[in-house]
């Protein structure tokens, strides 16, 4: 790599080639794509919104490796309930 | 006897399985073990050339499973080693002529005569690899650091898994140290983190390599080559000897070796 790469901030290519790789395998192991991740957190966030309130925005939806096993991740924070103190 | 069946196979051409299996089996005879290498890319035959072994072929595989010889007939005798054989695959005709459960019945037949038999897989996911790992105790996976070697990898490691092979173990071929360092190549650990299965063993990349295959002569013949020590280590490691890996960092160089030995570096 030369200086004005260095400078430049590119990356090394066996990183580009790792980063690439890990989502190619990611998909041509478990046929997700992000079109199919994108839809499941959509209805995701619908079925869990009927029964509690939840930040649409706040929700991550990802796939997880963890040696050759793929793990659907999903991290839906909770909005804290406005108690109502007293009676 | 009762021979281990050992598998390489690799999904993608050209990364190395034909000069792993004649390695292997030269390493594993000049154990005094008997090993026959057997070519499974009938069609595309190449591992008597890399042996050195192909004005020595009479019968083929094909020949022994539609009946046209005797086991033994067609298990060419290495010149070098007595207990090395191989049984070429055929030139002239293709895949489809032999069955996952010809290559079964024929595994079991060798089991009888031999220590080791290694099996070696054509490229690609069809016919010729599912012969190739039906009669496998063992699969080996070889791979390049290269994006589209592991990622063919990735997909025979699935199709292994799937067909309850077992897991199978990794020889990683072609590692340029000088690339890995300056990050221009994947690094053993890279690889190893993506693909997640055992590893067998590194073999650095070594000119040495095409020029044994010039001579029919396999590399791992050659004691200078660091590939060639690398191919012994790995069937060190298939008897079960604890071979620790090799430092891809120090050369084969006489100098190199004589500055270490004297503490000079």
């Amino acid at each position: 790599m030369s200086f004005f790469d260095r400078i430049s901030g590119k990356k090394k290519s066996a990183q580009n080639a790792k980063e690439r790789l890990q989502l190619v395998l990611t998909h041509d192991r478990t046929d997700m794509t992000p079109a199919v991740l994108e839809a499941l957190k959509d209805e995701l966030i619908e079925v869990i919104s009927r029964h509690i309130e939840i930040d649409p925005d706040a929700v991550n939806i990802d796939v997880a490796r963890a040696g050759r096993e793929q793990r659907l991740i999903a991290d839906i924070p909770l909005k804290a309930k406005t108690r109502q103190r007293g009676r | 006897m009762s021979a281990k069946i050992v598998t390489i196979t690799s999904g993608k051409g050209g990364v190395g399985k034909t000069t792993a299996i004649a390695s292997l089996g030269i390493a594993l005879a000049s154990r005094g073990q008997k090993v026959v290498c057997v070519d499974g890319d009938i069609g595309l035959r190449n591992l008597d050339v890399i042996m050195g072994l192909e004005n020595r072929i009479v019968y083929d595989i094909v020949d022994i499973v539609e009946g046209r010889c005797r086991l033994r007939q067609a298990m060419i005798r290495d010149k070098r080693l007595p207990g090395l054989f191989l049984i070429p695959a055929a030139q002239t005709r293709d895949k489809m002529a032999v069955s996952p459960s010809d290559m079964m019945r024929l595994g079991d037949d060798l089991r009888e005569e031999v220590d080791w038999v290694l099996i070696d897989s054509p490229a690609g996911i069809e016919r010729g690899f599912k012969n190739a790992i039906a009669p496998a105790d063992r699969v080996l996976v070889l791979t390049n650091p290269e994006i589209s070697a592991v990622r063919d990898a990735d997909r025979v490691i699935g199709i292994l898994e799937a067909e309850e092979k077992g897991s199978p173990s990794l020889i990683l071929n072609r590692v340029n140290h000088e690339m890995v360092k300056k990050q221009e190549m994947l690094s053993p650990e890279d690889v190893l983190d993506l693909l997640a299965i055992d590893l067998i063993g590194i073999v650095p990349e070594d000119k040495s390599v095409l020029i044994a295959a010039n001579q029919g002569a396999p590399i791992a013949l050659d004691k200078e080559s660091r590939a060639g020590q690398a191919f012994r280590n790995i069937a060190a490691r298939m008897m079960g000897d604890d071979v620790p890996y090799m430092d891809l960092e120090e050369q084969g160089g006489l100098w190199k070796r004589i500055s270490k030995l004297t503490g000079r570096n």
